[in-house]
């Protein structure tokens, strides 16, 4: 364990939780302009040019807003939802690989803040751990809209875990291997996992709306029956963290996606880049780029839909996870399986 | 009945087919309306920086006028105060003294004219009531502010300044 290799990840942890953080911030803007021009109308425009800085404004709004515990609440698990909460929710970008190694010197820096061989599994038990955010924050606000919101998310999270994961298992029966880097290394060019696992593919996309609490399955804070769901009591910047929290989500749950479905960092055209002697630092940022590309792309889908879909009736929620998604998942999975049995791949 | 437009559509209920069923091409042909409004025209004015243009007899703030000689037309009757169905309009009258005829045009006049734009509904009643052609709803929208007392207009507001 040498300096250097200290510093380096200093740096790209502070970098990653950097652009999550404000990512996330600008996500907030994004949706609500997003959300006006899809209904004809502008979005926020006053705090300064095209609204740029409403997300600083509605910070500092959050921040010296009264902060409130209900007297009934138990103050302890109350301060510790939104903690989990966002805890959870800026770990889970560490093992996703931001592009291919830089050469700096002689030292190769890999864009990734830890490889670890079961990456995949990581960024479940991680997303899994997120629902004890929102449940502990319901439960300990002695409300009972907010535990029922709490409920509703920790039952729809775990109905949509299992879809998630069997979409999930005929992806790794074709990569066999669990490590994010190398399944990033594997969709070289054009060669993304997303023409193969199509179905797969939709599987996921469909989880993890629901895994991020997104419309249409954000019945855990569905405003017209639950009053605010799970964060009805809070105020503050606690409040600010759950909100915030379900944004860095919605980020590293584009990046999964990108990741493992879209070629990660890979973009057509890249070998040829390296054949007419292009050098590797300039194509890792160029991929970086790529890779962003495709998450910003994710994150404007989720938006996107959010204010197309209306929201499901909960017995609708569980039906298609349980009725549709799960036996999807198998047949999927079953498919996969002919497939590299038949083609030997 | 008799269809208003040739847009009428007649929806039979039927089972939904499979692909109905399916649910996704719904959501996509959905995606599909919300993106064409993110390239429509928006129709937004901007308000502050932008204003839409009044028609002709809008009827706005209150002035009350003076003559060619830049005499105050009021005489102080009470008609307006009277035909206002708001009851937004007080005043005092007071008599004009010999000096003050470059002021005044009639010999009674009005010492205080209050409008309270708060009770205020912009009916225009008062400037069809008003015998000397005094008071017109000539102006802008009514402004917003912080205290009810300030949206009592008096004289210096709404007297018209000299030519």
């Amino acid at each position: 364990m040498d300096v250097a290799l200290i510093i380096e990840k200093v740096i790209l942890i502070s970098a990653v939780l950097g652009v999550s953080l404000g990512i996330a911030m600008y996500t907030t803007l994004a949706e609500r302009k997003i959300a006006g021009f899809l209904q004809d109308r502008v979005g926020p425009n006053r705090a300064g040019p095209f609204g740029l800085l409403q997300p600083l404004a509605d910070g500092v709004k959050l921040f010296t807003k009264e902060e409130i515990i209900p007297s009934g609440a138990s103050s302890s698990l109350f301060i510790l939802g939104p903690s989990l909460a966002m805890l959870t929710a800026c770990i889970g970008s560490a093992v996703i690989p931001w592009g291919q190694d830089l050469v700096i010197g002689e030292r190769i820096v890999p864009l990734q803040i830890a490889d670890i061989n079961v990456g995949i599994l990581y960024i479940f038990g991680v997303v899994a751990l997120g629902v004890y955010g929102i449940m502990i924050g319901g439960w300990a606000s002695n409300n009972k809209f907010s535990l029922l919101g709490a409920i509703r998310a920790a039952s729809q999270n775990i109905s949509y875990e299992i879809a998630m994961g069997l979409a999930l298992i005929s992806l790794l029966m074709m990569t066999g291997t669990l490590s994010l880097k190398e399944i990033a290394a594997q969709q070289e060019g054009i060669a993304w996992n997303v023409f193969y696992q199509p179905l797969g593919f939709l599987i996921f996309l469909v989880c993890a709306f629901a895994e991020t609490n997104r419309t249409p399955f954000d019945l855990p804070e569905c405003e017209t029956e639950l009053v605010g769901g799970y964060h009805t009591e809070y105020s503050s910047m606690k409040l600010g963290f759950y909100l915030f929290a379900e944004y860095i989500n919605i980020f590293i749950a584009s990046a999964v996606m990108a990741t493992l479905y879209f070629g990660s960092y890979n973009f057509p055209g890249m070998g040829y880049l390296a054949e007419i002697g292009i050098g590797q630092n300039i194509i890792t940022l160029l991929g970086t780029l790529a890779l962003f590309a495709k998450i910003l792309f994710f994150i404007f889908f989720f938006i996107w839909v959010r204010w197309t879909v209306p929201r499901f009736r909960y017995d609708q929620l569980m039906k298609l996870g349980w009725n549709v998604l799960i036996p999807l998942a198998i047949a999927n999975i079953a498919i996969t399986g002919a497939v590299i049995l038949y083609f030997d791949r | 009945m008799q269809a208003l437009t040739k847009r009428k559509k007649v929806l039979e209920k039927k089972p939904m087919n499979f692909w109905e069923r399916m649910y996704l091409p719904a959501i996509v042909q959905g995606l599909g309306i919300t993106i064409k409004h993110l390239f429509k025209k928006r129709t937004t004015i901007y308000y502050p920086e932008e204003q839409r243009e009044f028609s002709v007899n809008y009827r706005g703030l209150h002035s009350l006028k003076r003559d060619e000689e830049g005499r105050e037309r009021c005489t102080a009757c009470g008609l307006c105060a009277l035909s206002c169905p708001a009851e937004a309009i007080t005043m005092k009258s007071a008599e004009r003294t010999a000096d003050e005829k470059h002021l005044y045009r009639e010999e009674k006049y009005a010492s205080v004219y209050e409008i309270n734009m708060l009770r205020c509904i912009f009916c225009g009643f008062c400037e069809e009531a008003c015998p000397k052609e005094a008071i017109y709803l000539d102006g802008n929208i009514a402004p917003a502010d912080f205290n009810r007392t300030d949206f009592i207009y008096g004289k210096d507001k709404l007297l018209e300044p000299k030519k």
